[in-house]
């Protein structure tokens, strides 16, 4: 179950020119939120733009009522997002989708992010047992865009972080290190979030050495809530040679990997 | 509000409020079940039915425009015989109008869903000639009185439940496709449907949807629809549906004052879920400040300057 609410933003922080975590007050979301889901957020005025914009959950705090988001700045909903403060009031609907399935029976993981798919990776991390080995690979294109390396750090076993020009970590896409690992890790479950490229090279390394893998998509959104079925990916169809279009918002934002087709 | 009365019968449609979940903006009404108590709205317009299953046009299949939006959906659905077995059942617990929205190729294929709901529960059937997204068909009815006039006389043929036509804004005069309507037989007409449009990404110069042409909906519609239905409830004796960018009571108001005697509402459902409850409050709250009792004290009550 969802809803749709007006709540109250306790804190605002930047993380980078361009990034900001968002820490709103709020019981239901707060309490009900599983890793993977969305929130969808009124970030203006009807007049101004007239859809919600879908943001990962990024974090909750079950004792403090409280969760966070974290968001790019990338067109006119996210910078309105960023103009606002502490003590504002916020219109959010959720929390929506199909969460990460997360078994305790995973004992090795792990977690490739690039770009603004890394936040709710940091969700993920935060929820699995202190009994689960995790490997955090993040990708960025340089060193002075590398954010929340530290949280990372701190909430998994290990992290690799590689930047396209090779100024921090390997040089490289963070798919090749993920790659090199791979005949060596023992993963049981890989779980990825980043660019549609990103998405279908974890996806085919993990077909090739057999291990099972989670995505989380991203597409336009209207409804959020799996009526207008404008957010559609190709999927499978179960035990038949054809595929139909299932809905981001409702049938994910998470998918297995091998459910899903990629153009 | 005791002896307000909401209540309207559109040629036989009974409808205990003129709120209506607008089609292809509400699905087949479970998600919405889970925002707003489904018992409380007038109808419920669902997804546009083929005969068979369609997968829809590729994605993206929506931008946002300056106070609207561009969709390019293409009729997703599950085919008429699965939302009979699997969407009907759920939608009649409930104490709503069930609107079954139908597309075709052809018009045969118009006729034999007519035919199959005939068999079903729903309460009435709204043609749609007007989706502005799929290649065959549809639109390219809608858009002459003599391809409106052929549907409509094949469908009212078989069809036993009350029939109602949705229009396209994407033609010349209306009205007249309004009245090949309602001489074939339509027990109401609907408008208006998306208005086609484009929305282009300058980065990439290349459309931002992946069929590249959309329909417009949403409050950018509105003074379009407003003069539409203005036009058609002037020149047909039917009554007249009207929808496009309705998101308030007073939205709502304007419709009834042009002539409406039911409206729906559709893209105002995305940002708020509780939309259609809102306009509903809306519309019985101007009534109550004006002092008045029933619908037909406003419907069509426009003067012109
Ligand atoms: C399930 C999901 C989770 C997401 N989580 C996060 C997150 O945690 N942090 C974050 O920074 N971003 C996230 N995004 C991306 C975020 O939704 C977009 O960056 C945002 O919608 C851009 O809006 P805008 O108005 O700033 O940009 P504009 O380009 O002005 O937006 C125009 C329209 O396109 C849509 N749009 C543009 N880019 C995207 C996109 N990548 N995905 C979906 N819709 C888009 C907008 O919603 C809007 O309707 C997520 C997207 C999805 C689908
Ligand atoms: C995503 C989307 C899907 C739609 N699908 C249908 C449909 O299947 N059949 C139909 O008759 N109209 C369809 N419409 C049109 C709406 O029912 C309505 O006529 C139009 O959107 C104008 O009303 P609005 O501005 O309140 O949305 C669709 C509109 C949208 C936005
Ligand atoms: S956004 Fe409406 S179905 Fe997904």
């Amino acid at each position: 179950m969802s809803g749709v609410f007006k709540d109250k933003i306790v804190d605002m922080k930047m993380l980078r020119e361009d990034i900001f975590r968002m820490t709103i007050l709020s019981e239901y979301i707060s309490s009900n939120a599983m890793p993977g889901q969305f929130v969808h957020v009124k970030c203006g005025d009807d007049s101004e733009m007239l859809l919600r914009r879908p943001i990962s959950i990024a974090f909750a705090d079950r004792e403090r009522k409280t969760f966070d988001i974290i968001f790019q700045v990338k067109g006119k909903g996210t910078g309105h997002l960023a103009g606002k403060k502490a003590g504002d009031s916020i219109d959010i609907m959720g929390p929506l989708g199909k969460p990460f399935d997360i078994s305790e029976s995973n004992k090795n993981i792990a977690v490739v992010g690039g770009g603004i798919g890394i936040f709710p990776l940091l969700f993920l991390l935060n929820e699995m047992s202190k009994s689960q080995r995790t490997v955090s690979y993040l990708g960025f294109r340089s060193k002075d865009l590398i954010v929340l390396a530290d949280d990372f750090s701190r909430l998994c076993s290990r992290l690799e972080i590689a930047t396209e020009d090779g100024s921090e970590g390997y040089k490289g896409f963070v798919t090749s290190i993920l790659e090199n690992h791979l005949p060596s890790e023992n993963f049981d479950m890989i779980y990825t979030c980043g660019p549609a490229p990103m998405l279908k090279k974890v996806s085919k390394i993990a077909e090739n050495f057999g291990v099972l893998c989670q995505v989380s998509l991203e597409q336009r959104m209207g409804c959020g809530i799996g009526t207008c079925l404008v957010c559609s990916c190709k999927t499978k169809v179960k035990d038949k040679d054809d595929w139909k279009y299932s809905r981001v918002c409702k049938d994910g934002p998470v998918f297995w990997s091998s459910d899903i087709i990629f153009d | 509000m005791a002896n307000m009365d909401l209540q309207v019968e559109i040629s036989g449609l009974k409808l205990k409020n003129p709120v209506i979940a607008a089609s292809g903006t509400f699905g087949f009404g479970r998600e919405y079940a889970e925002y707003i108590d489904l018992n409380k709205i007038g109808g419920i317009s669902v997804k546009g039915l083929t005969l068979e299953p369609r997968k829809g046009n590729p994605p993206p299949r929506i931008a946002e425009t300056p106070s609207g939006i561009l969709n390019s959906v293409g009729l997703q659905n599950p085919g008429v015989d699965a939302f009979i077995k699997d969407e009907m059942p759920f939608l009649r617990q409930y104490d709503t109008a069930i609107i079954a929205n139908v597309a075709g190729n052809t018009i045969s294929d118009y006729c034999r869903i007519a035919e199959k709901l005939n068999d079903a529960d729903v309460d009435a059937i709204e043609v749609n000639v007007s989706c502005p997204n799929v290649k065959e068909g549809c639109l390219a009815f809608g858009s002459s009185a003599k391809g409106v006039a052929e549907v409509t006389s094949s469908v009212r043929k078989v069809c036993k439940k009350p029939l109602i036509v949705k229009l396209t804004p994407n033609v010349s005069n209306i009205s007249e496709i309004a009245k090949a309507a309602e001489e074939q037989g339509a027990d109401a007409v609907s408008l208006i449907n998306t208005i086609l449009g484009l929305a282009i990404d300058i980065h990439t110069k290349r459309p931002v949807l992946k069929n590249n042409f959309g329909g417009l909906s949403g409050p950018a519609v509105k003074p379009v629809a407003l003069r539409m239905v203005y036009e058609v409830s002037h020149s047909v004796n039917i009554p007249v549906i009207g929808m496009g960018g309705i998101t308030t009571g007073e939205d709502a108001i304007e419709f009834f004052l042009a002539g409406a005697r039911a409206v729906m509402v559709g893209t105002a459902n995305f940002a708020n879920p509780k939309a259609c409850i809102e306009v509903l409050d809306g519309i019985a709250l101007y009534m109550k400040n004006c002092n008045l009792t029933r619908l037909d004290d406003i419907v069509g009550k426009l003067e012109l300057n």
